[in-house]
């Protein structure tokens, strides 16, 4: 009973905070509900009996992507009415793809479900109620799909190389902080102290 | 609180879980006054100062007299501000430093809810902290405000990677992700505690003093207070903030300060046991746990009178190229160690 009216509570703020997200004239705001959006999907998963998952999706999504997406969306400087400009221009197109979108997942979903694929979640306390969640996962990430857990890996840590590689311009010419040197400096090298003659002053170095 | 409805049935059982709550959020806000005080006493004391002295004897009701300064002001909200985001931001600082701590086992078998992925709840809540910052120093459409929001989500985020290593660390030595199951792990006594169990002492002593590190960058506390800075930034993301909602934000800074203690408490000084042997008394278990905690935060007040401010550049070098390495390094040791070495390869599993 309860389950029921938290899954319906997660659900309903799940989707209304998804729509909003393309909703909002704010990008910020957009981002915010975002946040909302992953982490009421973080709370059906707990009450799917997967906790572990639902902490990975705050820790990875909330926690690290959405905080970056934020940084990002704040820092620049986008003129999103402008972008928003030929919104009913392309309104039927818009809407036609999204319809045939949605037609194409309502067949797919229901065909699975009639040939007797379509299985509603379980959780994994009603399996084998003495291995816990995490415990679990890691078996089979490291034994069934171990292989393809570790591509994955490779992929995406390629994508991060990749990144730096794109990014990173050598440039002739540009200073740069050497921070051996700065934490090796002594105050010998920095300050020189100097007899200054009441009147005279130092004058300009030569 | 499961449990509790099994035992008293679905009404009672939930009456006694919100009267839980509301204990444990009341200790914590009491502890949390005193706390303040503390932290200002021995701020004062490095520096041969008094320190608040008048209010109450030897100024023990300060804080109380400052609540009640915040709370009575008027609350002013900037003209160009984003008024929603603007109040909420404060907020979210507050709830999350307070939903934290819902894991946390204060003795044994005293916590509220005993979860199996205890750990990880403990880190993705911590790793939220960040937004209520972000939020306030975005709504407050402001200069300072909001390069100190840039400034505190850029070194939140790194300092949490080296922390959640830090972590792992921990979790192959347990064999557990729940917290009750990592504090009985260090049962027999100081030479079991994660920091200074034989032969792991090599490797996870220096591990605490990484994670006491990324903690203070985390809180950001000084030396890594640049967010905040005052020489630079004002007052960094609060300068819009007035009474009650700065309040909020000062309540959660010291909460999720409170709650670092803590977790190296748990993670690494054992708990609620004694350095000669295992506490099984909730009742003294918890004062162990409680006095473990005003040390740990006497450190923070410490490092806080004695270090002087890191630059910015210095602190993402600190982060980036010399604690994640070091972490990450730590962790393929102790996992190497945990599956050849160890006399029962990780107790729990």
């Amino acid at each position: 009973m309860i389950a029921a009216i938290a899954f319906y509570a997660l659900a309903a703020i799940a989707i209304l905070s998804a729509f909003c997200v393309i909703a909002a004239r704010n990008p910020v705001h957009s981002v915010l509900f975002l946040i909302l959006t992953f982490f009421s999907a973080a709370g059906l998963f707990v009450l799917l009996g997967a906790e572990f998952l639902a902490m990975l999706l705050v820790v990875v999504y909330v926690g690290a992507v959405a905080v970056l997406f934020l940084f990002v969306v704040m820092m620049l400087d986008v003129d999103f009415a402008e972008l928003k400009s030929g919104f009913l221009s392309y309104l039927p197109l818009g809407a036609l793809v999204a319809l045939a979108m949605f037609a194409e997942l309502g067949l797919v979903s229901s065909a699975a479900v009639q040939a007797g694929q379509g299985r509603a979640a379980i959780p994994l306390s009603d399996v084998d109620p003495g291995v816990t969640n995490a415990e679990a996962i890691g078996r089979v990430l490291y034994t069934d799909y171990l292989v393809v857990f570790q591509l994955a890996g490779m992929v995406l840590f390629l994508a991060m190389i990749g990144a730096i590689v794109l990014t990173l311009r050598e440039r002739p010419g540009v200073r740069r902080q050497d921070v051996s040197a700065q934490v090796g400096r002594r105050r010998s090298e920095g300050v020189e102290l100097k007899d200054v003659k009441p009147g005279q002053g130092l004058g300009v170095e030569g | 609180m499961a449990s509790l409805i099994h035992q008293y049935g679905p009404v009672w059982g939930v009456w006694l879980g919100v009267g839980q709550i509301l204990l444990v959020m009341i200790t914590l806000l009491l502890s949390l006054a005193f706390l303040l005080l503390f932290d200002r006493k021995v701020w004062a004391a490095v520096m041969l100062r008094k320190g608040p002295n008048v209010v109450g004897p030897f100024g023990l009701l300060q804080s109380f007299a400052d609540f009640f300064k915040f709370v009575f002001k008027e609350i002013i909200v900037p003209a160009g501000a984003n008024k929603t985001v603007f109040i909420l931001a404060p907020w979210l600082t507050f709830t999350l430093a307070f939903a934290a701590w819902a894991v946390v086992p204060l003795a044994p078998g005293w916590v509220v809810s005993d979860i199996n992925v205890g750990i990880l709840y403990l880190f993705a809540i911590s790793s939220l902290g960040v937004y209520g910052i972000i939020m306030g120093g975005w709504a407050s459409n402001s200069k300072y405000p909001f390069l100190g929001a840039l400034r505190s989500a850029a070194q939140m985020v790194s300092y949490e990677v080296s922390i959640g290593f830090v972590i792992i660390t921990v979790l192959l030595l347990a064999g557990t992700l729940n917290l009750t199951e990592i504090v009985d792990n260090q049962r027999a006594g100081i030479w079991a505690w994660h920091a200074f169990a034989w032969p792991t002492i090599v490797i996870m002593l220096p591990m605490f003093v990484i994670f006491f590190v990324s903690a203070l960058a985390e809180t950001n506390r000084p030396p890594f207070d640049l967010p905040e800075a005052e020489s630079e930034l004002v007052a960094g993301y609060q300068v819009e903030y007035s009474s009650t909602p700065y309040l909020l934000f000062m309540i959660g800074e010291y909460l999720a300060i409170t709650l670092m203690c803590a977790m190296m408490n748990i993670l690494f000084l054992g708990g609620w046991h004694l350095p000669g042997g295992p506490v099984d008394n909730p009742f003294l278990g918890f004062l162990v746990f409680y006095a473990k905690l005003w040390v740990m935060f006497f450190l923070f007040a410490m490092v806080k009178a004695l270090v002087p401010r890191y630059r910015y550049d210095q602190l993402m070098r600190l982060g980036w190229k010399i604690f994640l390495p070091t972490s990450l390094v730590a962790v393929v040791a102790v996992a190497a160690y945990v599956t050849f070495a160890a006399p029962q390869a990780g107790a729990g599993l």
